[in-house]
């Protein structure tokens, strides 16, 4: 970002990365992923960088609203130094948090998750479908965040993007409305389980493998942990966890997905 | 001379009733109004039509077919039988019987008319009474796993009931009444259901008869009146309570968690260190979150009395779902406990509140195991019939815990350090933050 505005460029979109879409391996591959079919559309985007912080977001769930506040003005600070419009996330705490919870701060975006802004782009025509074999025959069930499905009521945009890849889309015996959490949410992700007899994501892995798919399609990095570790606990090698716009890239054939 | 005697016992029955119910609301409005204030003036047009939908519509029941229809038959029926209750009310108090019925008795449509009626509510009340008895079933046959959770020993699960139960008894009375009226009068009347039973009546001499009749009519309306008086105690408020607080409802994102400006004031003095004008009031003044109810908004009260213990929260709930200790409802249920201990301790004290000592957190309430187990999934949010929203609370109660007392798990401490150090809850150098471009 700072070098567009050095170059006095303007950003059609900033892309928000995360924290975990920063430094978790996993959610990394996602990242670059959706930059991908950004590059491939020519979308002109900038990220923040080194400038980016945090939003907040376990803090503010665990209780600490000083340090949200803090690290959100930060965030707003720069991003109003940008006169940012428009920002889009791979990340549905991000999304939540900057759409919600930053306007009353002094932050007011336009603030799409991916799954919306890809949707958007399907929708366009722009988005061409070029492998036609790896998804062949092939069953998907997508798990609702938390974060963007109860919380903001996204429940299509992600279900329509891999409704373009040629696979069977099945869902869980909870979902939408009723989608059972991972269990990484409320900044549980940071800390040990309290006291129980399952853990949550095993429990939601159950309801996943019920489903017979051979990809567990999620659309938020922390799910994806949740659930990926879920999949390993239960021994069951075959099936994979994807982000959506991991599968996207794949059906565009600018990224290759290991289904074995 | 006995007419008198009844319209006076009628009276005063009617009086000791208005003045107990009158007594048990004005706690219930005064425990709520020790919340702290929120204003919920915006939006009306929007918020009635929440009211509409949700509450008047039953629009949320519906996820859960079954129980939404037998729900409705006894929300339909008792609704409807309020209308033969104008007339008790009137033949209460002037002395006669069915007053409504001989004023219209010779013009036949109004008669047709009140005929219909009549037979309609008893048909309505066929259908409370299945409603009833399926809803016994439900908790004590098949025993509904949210209907048996260990929050609800005790109390709880005998005020439900005692509910359903006095459905029973006030589905006894109205048919003893309307078949005995029918019987002592050749079914003049032609109530629909009620002339099925008046063959039970053979061979009863006329007084038995009468005396049925009277005990239902009397049982019926006393019935009514301790239902009456009984509703403020019970978890059964609901029945009002939906109301206002699906108007009062939350019309923002289910992922919003309101900031909190107190604390922006702060930060923003802190960043911006010049102008450091002396505050009026000292941080140290500020309580942030919630340690008791007094600390909470009145909302966050009224929707602890419009629970009506059902539990969808519960079933929904993943942490409940996988044996954690935190269930939403015992949520709710602990806030208006607490709440109503706060109140009984306010009359004991003479109209004053003195510190007990305790408060919402712990101390048999709210542990902070419970707390902590929260995903903030708005599960429970989703689920709930009536809009309430336990994690509002779960959230005041966290910010109390962490800000207050730094009551928080050693990994807590450790991202919150991590946040403020580097800026991410993981200990990584904000520097590296573009590593995602080396694949």
């Amino acid at each position: 970002m700072a070098d567009m505005a050095a170059s006095g460029q303007t950003p059609e979109v900033l892309f928000w990365v995360g924290c975990a879409g920063s430094f978790d391996q996993r959610a990394q591959k996602v990242t670059r992923s959706f930059v991908k079919i950004l590059n491939h559309l020519n979308i002109k985007f900038a990220v923040l960088g080194k400038e980016e912080s945090c939003t907040g977001d376990p803090a503010k769930r665990a209780g600490n609203e000083f340090v949200f506040q803090m690290l959100a003005l930060q965030n707003i600070e720069v991003l109003n130094g940008y006169s940012v419009k428009k920002i889009v996330t791979t990340c549905p705490h991000c999304f939540n948090i900057l759409k919600n919870e930053y306007p009353s701060l002094g932050g007011n975006y336009e603030v799409l998750h991916h799954s919306t802004f890809l949707q958007q782009l399907i929708d366009a025509g722009k988005i061409k479908i070029t492998d036609t074999t790896t998804f062949k025959g092939k069953k998907i069930t997508y798990h609702d965040s938390c974060y963007l499905g109860r919380a903001n009521e996204v429940y299509e945009a992600p279900r329509k993007v891999l409704e373009e890849l040629d696979a069977e889309l099945i869902e869980m015996k909870s979902c939408r409305t009723k989608g059972l959490c991972c269990g990484a949410g409320g900044a549980q992700m940071f800390k040990e389980d309290e006291k129980g007899n399952k853990r949550i994501n095993i429990e939601r892995v159950e309801q996943a493998l019920e489903t017979n798919a051979q990809i567990v399609a999620s659309a938020c990095p922390f799910c994806n942990t949740m659930l990926t570790d879920g999949v390993k606990t239960k021994d069951k090698l075959n099936v994979k966890v994807f982000d959506i716009a991991e599968l996207l890239a794949a059906g565009q054939g600018l990224e290759t997905v290991d289904l074995q | 001379m006995i007419t008198i005697l009844q319209i006076v016992l009628f009276t005063v029955l009617c009086g000791v009733a208005g003045f107990l119910a009158f007594k048990g609301y004005r706690r219930v409005y005064r425990n709520i109004m020790l919340g702290m204030k929120a204003n919920y003036s915006d939006n009306p047009s929007q918020r009635l039509n929440n009211m509409l939908l949700v509450a008047l519509g039953q629009k949320k029941m519906f996820k859960n077919v079954i129980p939404a229809i037998l729900h409705v038959f006894i929300y339909v029926g008792f609704v409807i039988t309020q209308i033969e209750l104008i007339e008790i009310f009137i033949d209460g108090f002037t002395g006669s019987h069915r007053i409504i019925y001989h004023a219209v008795e010779n013009i036949p449509f109004l008669k047709g008319f009140y005929v219909f009626t009549i037979s309609f509510i008893e048909v309505a009340s066929l259908f409370v009474l299945f409603a009833t008895l399926a809803f016994l079933t439900r908790r004590w046959i098949l025993k509904v796993p949210r209907l048996n959770k260990p929050e609800l020993k005790g109390w709880p699960i005998k005020d439900a009931t005692i509910i359903l139960l006095a459905e029973l008894y006030l589905l006894t009375c109205i048919f003893s009444m309307n078949a005995g009226d029918m019987a002592l009068h050749n079914s003049e009347y032609g109530f629909l259901v009620s002339g099925w039973l008046v063959p039970l009546f053979s061979g009863m001499s006329n007084t038995t008869i009468y005396i049925v009749e009277k005990l239902g009519w009397w049982g019926h309306m006393i019935g009514v009146l301790a239902f009456l008086v009984y509703l403020p105690y019970s978890k059964h408020l609901h029945i009002l309570l939906a109301f206002p607080n699906t108007y009062f409802g939350r019309l923002t994102p289910k992922g919003y968690i309101a900031n909190m400006p107190e604390i922006t004031k702060e930060i923003k003095s802190m960043m911006n260190p010049e102008p450091a004008p002396a505050t009026d009031t000292p941080v140290e003044a500020i309580k942030f979150g919630a340690r008791d109810v007094f600390d909470l908004t009145w909302k966050n009260l009224l929707d602890a009395y419009t629970c009506t213990e059902c539990g969808r929260c519960s079933a929904a709930c993943p942490a409940n779902l996988t044996g954690k200790k935190l269930s939403p409802r015992k949520i709710m249920m602990d806030t208006r406990d607490r709440l109503e201990d706060v109140g009984r301790s306010i009359e004991a004290n003479n109209g004053i509140w003195k510190e007990d000592g305790k408060s919402l957190i712990e101390n048999g309430y709210i542990s902070v195991e419970e707390l902590r187990a929260c995903t903030t999934c708005n599960a429970c949010v989703e689920e709930c019939p009536v809009m309430i929203s336990p994690l509002e609370i779960i959230v005041q109660l966290r910010r109390n815990l962490v800000m207050e007392e730094s009551n928080a798990p050693n990994e807590w401490q450790g991202m919150f350090a991590n946040m403020e150090n580097n800026g991410a809850p993981w200990q990584f150098s904000q520097q590296d933050r573009l590593n995602w471009e080396k694949a």
